[in-house]
């Protein structure tokens, strides 16, 4: 009776996935499906090389330290970076004197309140703080870009598909829209951002717009590698850590593995089929 | 056979000796060793429940000394629990320099609680050292207990003008926390 | 506890002793997992997925608890939290790794210990209940991993917290109310992943009490094996310790590898990038995907396209998405071929080969966009689905020819069986539509 009664439900089941299939093909291949402009130009990043790429790969941390200055002459105008503290660069080998002296001299102050009436005030950096936002809330920040929100980049790198490298290419991937592409108002033409155009206009212009110290040659490639290694530096801070245990993790499990694989290769001595004899003989 | 098959010595005679001790040894091996890594698990699963890092960078603040008068304290937060910082005056000072040590409970002079150069500022954790209350004292018009200095009202401590317990249940002085004075009128506790 | 040549247990010092007349937990574990648990001799590596997957769920439980220590379940600080755990807690990167990628390795392994049990037929009687406590374990699992979902509060959260309640609209008259109290609101805030939170502590805590449901079941008939033939003689077993805990110990070790590979090295590759974006209940992601545990189902809901008859397509799409679970349950009577193993089913075999093939169609169809040609093709693909439980299995059982079965599981590992008199008691007791060696 059950079975009886499954046979006709499956039946049911399948003239209704057979009643949508049939719909949907139908529809499917009546209407021609035009590519859309997007589709014809839009770009995929390719991978890159990058010092933390793979198992072994770690943080350059003076490739950082180049990062955070273009972030800081370039994007924290306009980006928050909220989750990271000024404390967190001592983890890419900055000391804490300059560490001290950053928060101090960054250009948005901290909001607060007037210690005496309590009143709405802004106060210095101070190692402890996160990065201070520059706009106070999202409809500040779209009134001042052309109504766009300029996302937090702390996890920009983990947020986007395709990570370093896509930052990367968008960041490079400037140029003039090609003449069938319509670009609107205020935005930019990018092949590598969906919909073709973005409201940031190009970050990364000229050669040397950031100065570096180490003697890096600040090309406009070079300050895109930079600032998007020390994004995937504040998305994913622990990784040199997380590799170096999981590296020590994985040579204790091989061998802890290998171990447990002759102590079950023991214990199973006398019942595997190839010492048919002891069993014979036991018989 | 079927009794003796399912006891683990049951190949025991075949192979005695050295093959036996290998065999145990491995085994032996095979079980202690992932304990080892169980330990090491152990780590994190403990050490999470520690101090994170937001709460350590927490851990000194600076602290404006300008507007506080002589014979005025006031309450300052570090580590989320409550600081005094008191401007003794001539008067407190004398007091606390006139005890004679053998009468203290835990003996330290002024000087030995104080930075040199420095003896009229009195900086301590406003915890009392019997079970973590807040003592009265710092505020102006509070119950500054028998010594002039600061009273826990939950069992009765009196402390003197250098913070050192004198009667009650407390064993010990308030607590000085590690501090530097910056300048003559700033200081950075932690 | 199964068999009458179990070894029995002897308290050997005063403690036991001591013990075992007021609270007999050592003799229970001698029985339950201890040499007194004998355990077919000729197990593949296919049954060391149990012992993995109740190893997940205790990963599972004592992460959690550490990361419910750290997380705050508040609409507007959530995101943060969990970033205050990745940044600023000792080790907190570690656990949440390990919690996030434990929830997927949990469900890798409860799905291969569903397919073998699918394959070897180990759902037949007298194990249903065993299969049924399995398959209530899965369902728990899956409400629980959609709940911890939600908590980091990114945009795949939200909006698969809203999509999924939204199911629950489909359901006539009453599902739109049914959906808001179930957020507490009309879109997820912070009271409905408070609940979510705490029923995310609770639900594991059940899981785990229907685990030990689920081995008091197996323990009364015993063991499967791949040959489906039962358990005649002392010889055909083995004890569980140290034969099994040796065996499940190897097994482990190959598993944490692939575990700790996950965590230290990929530990996102599983997750989706739109989740490190906090939720937005204004800009819906460009394709929402639940986590890939759920794609066969999801793929399911979404090929029900057209309407069918009065049922709207919508709840039609529901309805085959619980069912295609449901149906799972009703295999022990679904199929009532005596004979246990697909090894001596050569059609059925066939079959259970396409059905994987299947699944993994669903699979890759669920995590790809809602348009052609991977609707079609998941159509296709869930007709088969239920095809195969609901036609194809009970048809097969009552048609198919099924190959020689060995005459006991000793012949089967050794090539021919031992000249023992098989236990009479056995076959009695079991009562059930053993399988008859068809030679």
């Amino acid at each position: 009776m059950i079975r009886l009664l499954a046979f006709v439900v499956g039946l049911g089941f399948l003239a209704a996935s057979g009643c949508s299939f049939v719909n949907g093909f139908g529809t499917w291949i009546s209407t021609e499906t035009e590519k859309s402009i997007e589709y014809k130009y839009l770009k995929h990043a390719h991978a890159e090389e990058w010092s933390f790429s793979g198992p072994f790969g770690r943080y350059d941390n003076q490739q950082l330290q180049r990062g955070f200055r273009v972030f800081r002459d370039t994007c924290s105008g306009c980006h928050s970076l909220k989750y990271v503290a000024f404390r967190n660069l001592e983890e890419i080998d900055y000391t804490e004197a300059e560490v001290r002296a950053i928060a101090d001299q960054w250009p948005i102050q901290v909001p607060s309140i007037n210690p005496q009436d309590g009143a709405p005030n802004t106060r210095k950096a101070l190692p402890s703080d996160n990065f201070p936002n520059p706009f106070p809330n999202a409809v500040a920040a779209r009134a001042a870009n052309n109504n766009a929100l300029p996302p937090d980049l702390s996890l920009i790198v983990k947020a986007r598909e395709g990570g370093a490298d896509y930052i990367h290419a968008l960041l490079v991937g400037y140029g003039d829209a090609p003449a069938d592409v319509e670009v609107g108002q205020g935005l930019h033409y990018n092949p590598y951002f969906h919909g073709l155009a973005i409201a940031m206009p190009r970050p990364l212009n000229s050669d040397g717009q950031v100065t570096y110290t180490d003697g890096t040659e600040a090309t406009v490639d070079q300050m895109a590698r930079d600032v998007t290694a020390f994004l995937m530096w504040t998305a994913e801070p622990k990784m040199d850590t997380r590799k170096n245990v999981g590296i020590a993790v994985l040579i204790f499990l091989i061998f802890a593995t290998i171990l447990a694989y002759f102590a079950y290769r023991n214990v199973w001595a006398d019942k595997k089929p190839k010492k048919k004899k002891k069993d014979e003989a036991a018989a | 056979m079927a009794a003796v098959e399912h006891s683990e010595g049951a190949h025991a005679p075949a192979e005695a000796g050295d093959g036996i001790r290998r065999r145990d040894f491995i085994n032996l091996a095979a079980v202690s060793f992932p304990a080892m890594g169980v330990g090491a698990v152990l780590i994190p699963l403990i050490n999470n429940m520690n101090p994170s890092a937001d709460v350590l960078a927490l851990s000194s603040i600076d602290v404006d000394l300008t507007p506080i008068q002589a014979g005025q304290a006031i309450k300052a937060e570090w580590r989320k629990q409550p600081m005094f910082i008191r401007h003794l005056t001539a008067g407190e000072i004398e007091a606390a320099n006139a005890v004679d040590m053998g009468e203290l409970r835990d003996p330290e002079s002024l000087a030995d609680r104080t930075k040199p150069e420095h003896q009229q500022w009195l900086i301590t954790l406003g915890v009392c050292t019997h079970l973590g209350c807040v003592p009265l004292g710092a505020a102006e018009g509070e119950n500054k207990g028998e010594f002039g200095g600061y009273f826990c009202p939950c069992h009765g401590s009196h402390y003197d003008t250098a913070g050192r317990i004198r009667k009650g249940p407390a064993p010990l002085n308030l607590e000085v926390p590690e501090y530097e004075f910056m300048s003559d009128t700033s200081v950075r506790i932690g | 506890m199964s068999f009458p040549w179990a070894q029995q247990y002897e308290p050997k010092n005063g403690f036991t002793k001591w013990m075992d007349s007021r609270l007999p937990i050592f003799r229970l574990v001698h029985g339950a997992v201890g040499p007194g648990y004998p355990v077919p001799r000729n197990l593949n590596y296919f049954w060391n997925f149990g012992v993995l997957a109740g190893f997940a769920l205790m990963v599972q439980i004592v992460t959690g608890i550490i990361l419910a220590m750290h997380y705050r379940a508040d609409g507007a600080i959530a995101f943060a939290s969990v970033e205050h755990i990745m940044r600023n807690v000792n080790e907190g990167w570690f656990l949440r790794y390990a919690h996030a990628n434990g929830a997927s390795f949990f469900f890798i392994a409860m799905y291969i210990h569903i397919g073998r049990n699918i394959y070897y037929g180990s759902y037949k009687a007298p194990r249903e209940m065993v299969f049924l406590l399995g398959m209530v374990i899965y369902l728990l699992a899956m409400a629980t991993a959609f709940m911890g979902y939600v908590l980091p509060w990114g945009q795949m959260s939200f909006w698969g917290a809203k999509v999924i309640t939204g199911l629950i609209g489909a359901i006539p008259f009453v599902g739109e109310s049914i959906q808001t109290w179930l957020l507490g609101g009309f879109a997820p805030d912070t009271a409905a992943l408070n609940r979510f939170f705490s029923l995310h502590y609770l639900l594991p805590f059940v899981i785990a009490g229907v685990v030990i449901l689920h081995i008091w079941a197996l323990h009364i008939p015993g063991s499967g094996n791949p040959t489906g033939v039962d358990v005649k003689s002392p010889q055909d077993t083995v004890p569980f310790h140290p034969y099994y805990t040796a065996k499940d110990g190897f097994g482990l070790g190959v598993y944490l590898i692939a575990f700790a590979i996950m965590v230290f090295f990929l530990p996102n590759a599983l997750g989706h990038a739109d989740n490190y974006i906090e939720a937005n209940p204004l800009s819906t992601p460009a394709h929402i995907v639940p986590e890939w545990y759920y794609y066969p189902f999801y793929a399911i809901l979404r090929s029900f396209t057209s309407d069918f008859f009065f049922i709207e397509a919508k709840l039609m799409g529901v309805i085959a998405m619980f069912s295609a679970i449901l149906v799972v349950f009703l295999l022990p009577w679904l199929d009532n071929s005596p004979v246990r193993s697909a090894n001596y089913r050569p059609k059925f075999r066939m079959f259970f080969y396409i059905w994987l093939v299947d699944l993994v169609v669903l699979f890759y169809c669920g995590g790809m966009p809602a348009e052609e040609p991977y609707v079609m093709i998941s159509q296709i693909a869930t007709a088969y689905y239920f095809s195969f439980f609901l036609i194809i299995i009970p048809v097969l059982a009552k048609i198919e020819r099924t190959t020689p079965l060995p005459n006991s599981i000793t012949e089967s590992v050794l090539g021919h069986d031992e000249p023992v008199a098989p236990v009479a008691t056995t076959k009695s007791t079991s009562g059930d539509p053993s399988p008859q060696p068809a030679v």
